[in-house]
């Protein structure tokens, strides 16, 4: 079925290789999400998967066939991208009939196919307006729709929900992992938003500067960063670091705890610091604690915690949650 | 205009605003026509200066009944859509060339605009001189080159020879047109169809032809409006000639006016041709009317 695997991929533009090397294996009805700063190369990535790009060395498997000179069409794959690319002078019905048409298929299996991806997508309504008359969601899930009917190998989404507002992106990411519980096909996303990758992947490829840094489950990635970076990226707000002296006494070249994991205290603890900003959100507080002799350091409260402004605080790391790294930001384990 | 000018104030002073290009292009227009409409009313010739009288609708019925007036107007058609066809299907032809990445991209730009900055005179002079003359001519080198006998476009097909001439002039602007249409096509569109699996045919068909249509539609009209009134490259070629086989409306009344001197019968054939110009345009607001509008 959909399972990819890429065998030492690379990606060359002129002098610069964008992806110097990957491999990569990617299961049948695995949720992939390739996440990295911009210009990590992921969108690259997923489109030489897509076959948009050429490869300048290397090998795409695709269901066990070698599809690394295959034209995109015949890969088996759809692709949302990021800006829906839907086709603008045509219906609703015709934008989700496209591929089918284009495989020849008969009238009236092209009928019950976009009557069935319509109603999944809750677009039975829409099916005669033209994609203009169409709110961001609605476009979105056409685009999803035309990529659904052709029952592919495996999706591709590219940056799919970064033309949508923040409430609609939180329902929408919603709505596309429910159908991959439903439809239990591949799936390949690619984000810059840590947020949307681990809330969505069973795999999170984390990627920076076209070189994949860790590959694991989200908690993986959560608990067991294999380096500084994916430490850094992964978990919201980000996890602090301290080098120095502090860190020299645990025998690192520098230490990391996480915002969640430092427990604050108003008498006594660890680290003592004066509270910089306090942004409530309500359920929880993070503070920014200019902590001394360390500098600055977030830490993650409950809403109750009352401080402000100005306040000496302690903090205590859990020495269960820390990290420790080398002077190259390896983990140290 | 509704929301940008939102108070009664704002309305009526820009209504003063506007007032005085407005008569200007009032009185521009209003004149030259009202003389018009009744120098067609006159029996004025200016072989018989002086003698102008009143002739009710008889240059009108003279110049309908002209067998002349049939031919040119046929003529005027049969430019018009010669013209745009061959602009039209050839500007979409080379705009597709155009838009491949290649070496010395704007150069070859440059060089296909030429035609249209060259002068109708000169460029018509060109091609009747040097590519269709029936003895020196390029073409007729050709064609002696493999053994035929050399054919003399202007005199065998005159009408043709010119929309050849004309659409030769009005290709780079089609093209151009087009071009930048064509640039403007959301590259993830033709991603998105080519993943859909659209061969090249189908993604012009269905994606790139409906992105041009309202750049096509542009072409139409405009070169309309000019091709109407092509004249100077009939008179430098084939005086509208051989017999009447090359004249349009334009060149009727130019011959009515200036070479047979019936200001009457020409100002008549130019309100005629007025008439005519605005029946086309209706017929072709309607048409490209809902391509615009989508």
């Amino acid at each position: 079925m959909g399972s990819i695997t890429l065998k030492n991929v690379s990606k060359v533009f002129g002098a610069h290789a964008v992806i110097p090397s990957i491999d990569l294996d990617i299961n049948d009805g695995e949720f992939v999400v390739f996440v990295g700063p911009s210009g990590c190369g992921k969108s690259t990535l997923l489109r030489l998967i897509a076959g948009l790009e050429d490869v300048s060395d290397g090998a795409i498997v695709i269901d066990g066939k070698n599809a690394t000179e295959l034209p995109p069409a015949k890969r088996g794959l759809s692709m949302v991208f990021q800006s829906y690319a839907l086709y603008p002078h045509m219906s609703v019905r015709a934008n989700i009939a496209f591929p089918l048409k284009m495989a020849g298929e008969d009238k009236a299996v092209i009928d019950k196919k976009v009557a069935d991806a319509a109603r999944v997508l809750n677009l039975t309504d829409y099916l005669d307006r033209k994609p203009r008359q169409l709110s961001g969601g609605q476009r979105q899930r056409v685009a999803i729709g035309r990529a659904i009917v052709r029952q592919p190998e495996a999706f591709l989404f590219d940056e799919p929900l970064s033309n949508l507002d923040a409430a609609l992106r939180v329902n929408m990411r919603l709505e596309i992992s429910q159908l991959h519980q439903q439809l239990k096909t591949t799936m390949i996303y690619v984000t810059h938003d840590q947020v949307e990758a681990m809330t969505m992947a069973d795999k999170i490829v984390v990627l920076n500067r076209g070189r994949i840094e860790q590959v694991g489950s989200p908690l993986e990635l959560y608990h067991r960063p294999d380096n500084l970076f994916v430490a850094g990226f992964i978990g919201s707000p980000k996890m602090n670091f301290i080098s120095g002296g502090q860190a020299a006494s645990h025998h690192a070249h520098t230490i990391g705890i996480r915002p969640e994991h430092l427990v604050l205290s108003k008498d006594r603890g660890t680290w003592q610091g004066t509270v910089g900003v306090a942004e409530h959100l309500g359920s929880d507080t993070f503070l920014h604690v200019n902590a001394d002799g360390i500098g600055t350091l977030t830490a993650r409260v409950s809403g109750d915690f009352a401080v402000t402004h100005g306040d000496r605080v302690f903090l205590t790391p859990d020495p269960q949650r820390l990290h420790k790294f080398d002077e190259k930001g390896l983990a140290i384990r | 205009m509704g929301d940008a000018m939102a108070t009664l104030h704002t309305r009526s002073a820009a209504r003063l605003m506007i007032a005085p290009s407005v008569l200007l292009l009032l009185a521009w227009m209003i004149v030259p026509l009202a003389l018009t409409i009744y120098f067609s009313l006159l029996r004025y010739n200016l072989l018989m200066p002086g003698m102008e009288e009143f002739a009710g609708l008889t240059n009108y019925t003279y110049f309908l009944t002209d067998p002349a007036f049939f031919q040119a107007v046929f003529n005027t058609l049969a430019i018009v859509l010669g013209v745009l066809f061959i602009t039209v299907v050839g500007g979409i032809g080379l705009a597709l060339l155009l838009d491949q990445p290649m070496f010395g991209q704007g150069i070859v730009r440059i060089l296909v605009i030429a035609p249209f900055l060259i002068m109708p005179t000169v460029a018509a002079l060109v091609w009747k001189n040097m590519f269709m003359n029936p003895v020196n001519g390029l073409f007729a080198w050709l064609a002696k080159l493999v053994g035929l006998q050399p054919f003399d476009f202007l005199a065998n097909a005159p009408l043709f020879s010119i929309i050849l001439i004309v659409a030769w002039q009005w290709l780079p602007f089609a093209t151009l047109i087009l071009l930048t249409a064509l640039q403007s096509l959301d590259e993830e569109q033709k991603e998105a169809a080519q993943m859909d699996g659209a061969g090249a045919w189908s993604r012009f068909i269905y994606l790139v032809l409906p992105h041009l249509s309202r750049a096509i539609t542009v072409v139409i009209l405009i070169q309309t409006i000019f091709l109407l009134s092509v004249f100077a490259e009939i008179l430098v070629t084939t005086n509208g000639g051989p017999g009447t086989q090359s004249t349009n409306l334009t060149f009727l009344v130019y011959a009515q006016a200036l070479l047979q001197f019936d200001v009457g019968g020409a100002s008549a054939g130019g309100i005629i041709a007025v008439i005519l110009a605005n029946i086309v345009a209706f017929f072709l607001m309607r048409m490209i009317g809902k391509t615009l509008e989508a």
